[in-house]
C-alpha cells in the first residue's frame, strides 16, 4: 500500500506477502511490454516467427512476468527499499494465462548498517505450474 | 555447436540512457503497476526524493542501444534462446533525471547436456550501471540459454 511505512521490527520470518496477480495475459500485453522495454524479439509478438520457431503462438517475455512478480516486493517494502531481486525462469506464459505472484519472508538480518529482510518469491500460472521462482533482499526502516 | 570460450571477457560498448518520466510511466503501465511513485511527482518527492523507475526498468537500458554494440553477443540462434535467470543489485537510488551508463561483459560461457539430447549453451552477462556522478548505482547479471533444439515445454 503506497504511503504505509513498514518497519523492520514488525516483519516476521515466515510471513506471507500480499499476492499480486494478472489474469488472462493478452498479446496486447506483450506488445505494450515490448514497446516499454524495447525488447522486440519477434518470438513475443510475431505469430509467423513464433510458428517458424516451433511454437503454437507467441509467449510472454520472461521479464514481463518477472516485472509483475517484482510488484510483490515493491508493495511489501516500497521501491526505494529494494537491494536485490533475483529470478529464475521455469516455464513460459501464453496468451490467456494468469500470472499469480506470491512471496514469503525467510530471514531478517543486519548488514552494512542496514536492517534487511530476505524472502522467497514464486509466480505460478492458473494450473499451478511455476513460471518463475526468485528471491529478494530489502532494507526496512526501524521504529527507533 | 560447441560453446566458444573465447567470448568470456568480451565487453560491449557503453550505452547511455536518460531516465525519463514518460518512459517510466509507460513501463509502469506495461507491467500494470499503479504505484504513484512512478508518476506522481509530489508523492514520489515525499516518499523517495523523486520518481524512481521500477525494479526491472534497467532492462530498457539494455535495449536502448538500437545498433546492439553495447551487448556483447554470442552467436546464439534467436529461435532457440531462452532467458534463464536475471538478477539486480541496487547500490544507490536511481531517480528520474539521472543519466545512466551501462557496460556489459560476458562473465562466463559454458555447456551442459540437454534433457532431450544434444547440449545446451549458457552465457552469463554482467552489467554495471553508473550514474552522471560516476557512482555505480546497480549491477545486473543475466543467464541466457541456447537450447539444443527448438524449445518445447
Amino acid at each position: 500500500m503506497p504511503g504505509t511505512k513498514r518497519y523492520w521490527e514488525d516483519v516476521k520470518e515466515g510471513q506471507a506477502l500480499d499476492e499480486v496477480r494478472v489474469d488472462k495475459l493478452t498479446r496486447t500485453d506483450f506488445v505494450k511490454y515490448a514497446g516499454a522495454s524495447g525488447d522486440f524479439n519477434p518470438i513475443h509478438h510475431d505469430q509467423l516467427f513464433a510458428e517458424a520457431s516451433g511454437n503454437p503462438t507467441v509467449f510472454a517475455m520472461g521479464m514481463l512476468n518477472a516485472s509483475i512478480l517484482s510488484r510483490v516486493v515493491t508493495r511489501f517494502a516500497g521501491r526505494p527499499a529494494v537491494r536485490k531481486y533475483r529470478v529464475r525462469f521455469a516455464t513460459r506464459a501464453w496468451p490467456g494465462d494468469d500470472v499469480i505472484c506470491r512471496g514469503t519472508v525467510t530471514r531478517k538480518f543486519e548488514q552494512g548498517g542496514e536492517k534487511l529482510v530476505e524472502g522467497d518469491l514464486v509466480a505460478v500460472n492458473q494450473k499451478g505450474e511455476t513460471l518463475i521462482s526468485g528471491n529478494f533482499v530489502a532494507a526496512l526502516p526501524t521504529r527507533s | 555447436m560447441p560453446v566458444d570460450k573465447s567470448y568470456i571477457g568480451k565487453t560491449g560498448a557503453p550505452v547511455t540512457m536518460h531516465v525519463e518520466r514518460g518512459k517510466i510511466r509507460e513501463f509502469a503501465a506495461a507491467i500494470k503497476d499503479d504505484d504513484p511513485l512512478y508518476f506522481d511527482e509530489d508523492y514520489a518527492g515525499r516518499e523517495a526524493g523523486g520518481i524512481m523507475p521500477p525494479i526491472t526498468f534497467l532492462q530498457t537500458v539494455q535495449h536502448w542501444d538500437q545498433v546492439g554494440s553495447s551487448r556483447p553477443r554470442l552467436p546464439f540462434d534467436l529461435k532457440r534462446v531462452l532467458h534463464g535467470e536475471q538478477e539486480y543489485e541496487f547500490l544507490k537510488p536511481i531517480r528520474v533525471g539521472d543519466v545512466l551508463t551501462a557496460v556489459s561483459r560476458i562473465a562466463d560461457v559454458y555447456e551442459k547436456p540437454g534433457k532431450r539430447g544434444g547440449s545446451m549453451n549458457f552465457a552469463v552477462t554482467e552489467t554495471e550501471y553508473t550514474n552522471q556522478r560516476g557512482e555505480v548505482v546497480a549491477r545486473a547479471r543475466a543467464v541466457t540459454i541456447e537450447t539444443g533444439q527448438v524449445v518445447k515445454d
